[in-house]
């Protein structure tokens, strides 16, 4: 018995050694290699460190690689951690940019110095509902939806509701509201919205990534509240337009500023940023009174929101700091072509041209960089 | 007495010798945690400073949690954790003593094995997959099947009145129940195998019957290993955080209904960290960080005694 346990210690440490062993070429290699491969050089690989926000996620990754692909020596390192952590990051200068789902606060903004607020890509923010039977149509308006989410309103047979659309029969049963319980641009759109829309809302609850919801259940992401969504018939909530789409479930058609009803698609959400670009402010002033809901525009939808990247006016490290801002500038003409078919909306041109400004005002001591 | 006299002679004998390399290098290592432990603790503790000044003690005993306006009271919390755990503990406790007195009892040789294998498996499943299980299974059948018996019997009492929409306290607790099932009875298992085989032929012999041998020579010869065996299953219910974020329906409000939806210490503070980025809001959730830890110190500590206490009412008893 005790032979057998020697022989098999001796085998396994024979295999550890073995894999001792097999990491040694490549140590050897280079020692080897350099007279060969040197007067080619493929230059070292630079690694650009991003994070913050969830919902730009899938975009970024695609233009981390599909970047990659034209400039191999450049690696887009993005993780998404969160609006918040992403600021935080990025004040530390622990990342060389951050991003998130809503403009710096006031507060926020003061606390970095030299900041760059650079909108990268537009979300817009569903209200959906299960109602069985009604698969498709209903119509709300911003008043409706915030005394809904305010618990005043209780019964989809509400007259408020029925009102607003005449040709459907709505059931006498009671509204489950679903809303995030994570801390989330999401929400922070969808509240800024009811605070534009309704001066209730706005006093008893307010706009925040987290808030104080009066009424409703709370699920974990957009899962989470779609979730809730397809397990409680009667319930309404509010997640991301991409999210909606990929699963198949309804939302509303919203009434916005023009008093239109406007079903949430890439297009009306687009018009709704480039309906407000007259209002905003240059890339490094503060962004923080920034919003595109409630846009003004016959077709535009009206729960939207930029999300955006941050990084420094002045950057420390020459090479990398244009680097930096080469991708920026491809992030922002050529990385769109990526944005519809991953649901995103692409921006309009008057906001490109603004980003433009913006990423020229980048500089190394004093220099232009791009 | 006899291990330690060992090694103290052992190195007067000489002082680098192997054993005494080897005491050094384990000594350090477990020094490790107490220094590890009490870095965190002093962390969390500087880190909430700023919500201890601004709420103080109130911030215990309030019930509004507003990240707008910067109103943080974390009584809903606390109030959650606690109760979703006991709730835990009410439903696993009876399953899982029963579970390790039929293993370690009742069961077939043959079955004995594969079936804690099985029950230490149910341990090693993610949370987040628990959580999810508990999305699209566990919540719609509570809420289809056992809510509505338990209103119309028992809806007398507060405990289950109001609408049920699944995920509830009652989930939570369930969930946590299944999450808590299988660290109590394995460990409960053990110690009850622990149990001198001459105890239960003593019983015998005097003639009782395979119940009483259970109840009168093994249960109390193990209760105070089975007392730890709860209190680490509490443990692990205090501190879940993923499965019951999924299934508790996150709002912070207090209710005696177990079907309207709660919250958790753990939950808030997985979902809103990430997001919180004013210094207060940090520092509150730090503050709740800080107050489970507490918690769950009080909680063990306060079983630690009770055990010694069963111990020296038992009179010599250990298990």
């Amino acid at each position: 018995m005790n032979r057998l346990k020697i022989a098999i210690i001796l085998i396994l440490a024979g295999v550890l050694l073995a894999g001792c062993i097999d990491t040694q070429p490549p140590k050897v290699q280079p020692t080897v290699q350099p007279t060969t491969v040197q007067p080619t050089k493929a230059p070292e690989t630079v690694t650009l460190n991003g994070a913050g926000a969830t919902f730009p996620y899938p975009l970024i990754s695609k233009w981390s690689s599909e970047y990659n692909k034209i400039k191999p020596d450049i690696q887009i390192n993005y993780q998404s951690v969160g609006s918040g952590a992403g600021i935080k990051q990025i004040t530390a200068k622990t990342v060389d940019f951050g991003a998130s789902d809503a403009p710096l606060t006031e507060q926020e903004y003061a606390n970095v110095s030299g900041i760059l607020q650079i909108p990268e890509s537009i979300g817009a923010v569903v209200v959906s509902y299960n109602l069985p039977g009604i698969q498709k149509g209903v119509k709300l308006s911003g008043d409706v939806i915030a005394d809904i989410f305010l618990g005043t309103i209780k019964k989809w047979n509400d007259p408020k509701i029925v009102s607003l659309n005449p040709g459907i029969q709505f059931p006498d049963k009671d509204i489950i509201v679903a809303h995030r319980s994570d801390g989330s641009g999401t929400t922070f759109v969808f509240t800024d919205y009811l605070s534009a829309v309704s001066p209730d809302w706005k006093s008893k609850v307010g706009k925040g990534k987290s808030v104080n919801w009066p009424v409703g259940l709370g699920g974990k992401g957009n899962e989470g509240v779609a979730g809730l969504l397809s397990q409680n018939p009667y319930s309404v909530g509010y997640i991301e337009l991409a999210y909606a789409k990929l699963q198949n479930i309804s939302y509303a058609d919203i009434k916005n500023k023009a008093g239109k009803f406007i079903e949430p698609t890439l297009e009306t959400t687009a018009n709704a940023a480039s309906g407000a670009v007259q209002t905003l402010p240059a890339g490094d002033a503060s962004w923080s009174s920034v919003s595109i809901v409630n846009a003004a525009g016959d077709n535009s939808y009206p729960i939207g929101s930029f999300t955006y990247l941050l990084v420094y006016k002045d950057q420390t490290d020459k090479a990398k700091g244009k680097m930096l801002a080469e991708f920026l500038w491809w992030a922002v003409h050529d990385g769109q072509k990526y944005s519809s078919e991953l649901l995103y909306v692409p921006l309009p041109d008057e906001v490109v041209s603004l980003n433009e400004k913006t990423i020229r005002l980048m500089n190394y001591k004093g220099q232009t960089i791009i | 007495m006899d291990r330690l006299k060992l090694s103290f002679f052992r190195s007067s004998r000489s002082k680098l010798s192997g054993d005494f390399i080897f005491e050094a290098v384990v000594g350090l290592f477990a020094l490790g945690i107490l220094i590890l432990a009490f870095l965190l603790f002093r962390e969390l503790f500087i880190e909430s400073g700023l919500s201890r000044k601004t709420f103080g003690l109130s911030f215990l005993f309030t019930s509004t949690w507003d990240p707008v306006n910067e109103i943080f009271g974390a009584l809903p919390f606390i109030f959650g954790t606690l109760v979703s755990s006991f709730l835990a503990l009410l439903i696993a406790v009876p399953f899982s003593l029963g579970i390790a007195i039929y293993l370690s009892e009742l069961a077939p040789e043959k079955l004995r094995t594969p079936l804690s294998f099985i029950i230490e498996l149910l341990a090693a499943i993610p949370s987040v997959i628990i959580g999810l299980w508990g999305i699209f299974i566990l919540a719609p059948f509570i809420r289809d099947y056992l809510a509505p018996p338990l209103s119309t019997y028992l809806g007398f009492l507060p405990l289950f009145q109001g609408p049920m929409y699944g995920l509830s306290m009652l989930t939570g607790g369930v969930i946590l129940a299944i999450m808590v099932i299988p660290i109590t009875s394995s460990v409960s298992r053990e110690v009850i195998m622990t149990v001198p085989t001459h105890q239960r032929e003593a019983a015998l012999a005097l003639g009782a019957t395979g119940w009483e041998t259970t109840r009168i020579a093994v249960l109390p010869y193990s209760r105070s290993g089975i007392f730890g065996a709860v209190i680490l299953g509490f443990g692990r219910a205090i501190g879940e955080t993923m499965a019951v974020t999924m299934v508790i329906g996150n709002s912070p409000r207090i209710s005696e209904s177990l079907f309207s939806p709660s919250y958790t210490m753990a939950s808030v503070i997985a979902n809103e960290f990430v997001e919180a980025t004013s210094k207060l809001y940090v520092s509150s959730l730090i503050e709740i960080g800080f107050l489970l830890l507490v918690i769950s110190v009080i909680i063990n500590v306060a079983a630690r005694i009770l055990v010694w206490k069963l111990l020296k009412v038992e009179g010599g008893k250990v298990a």
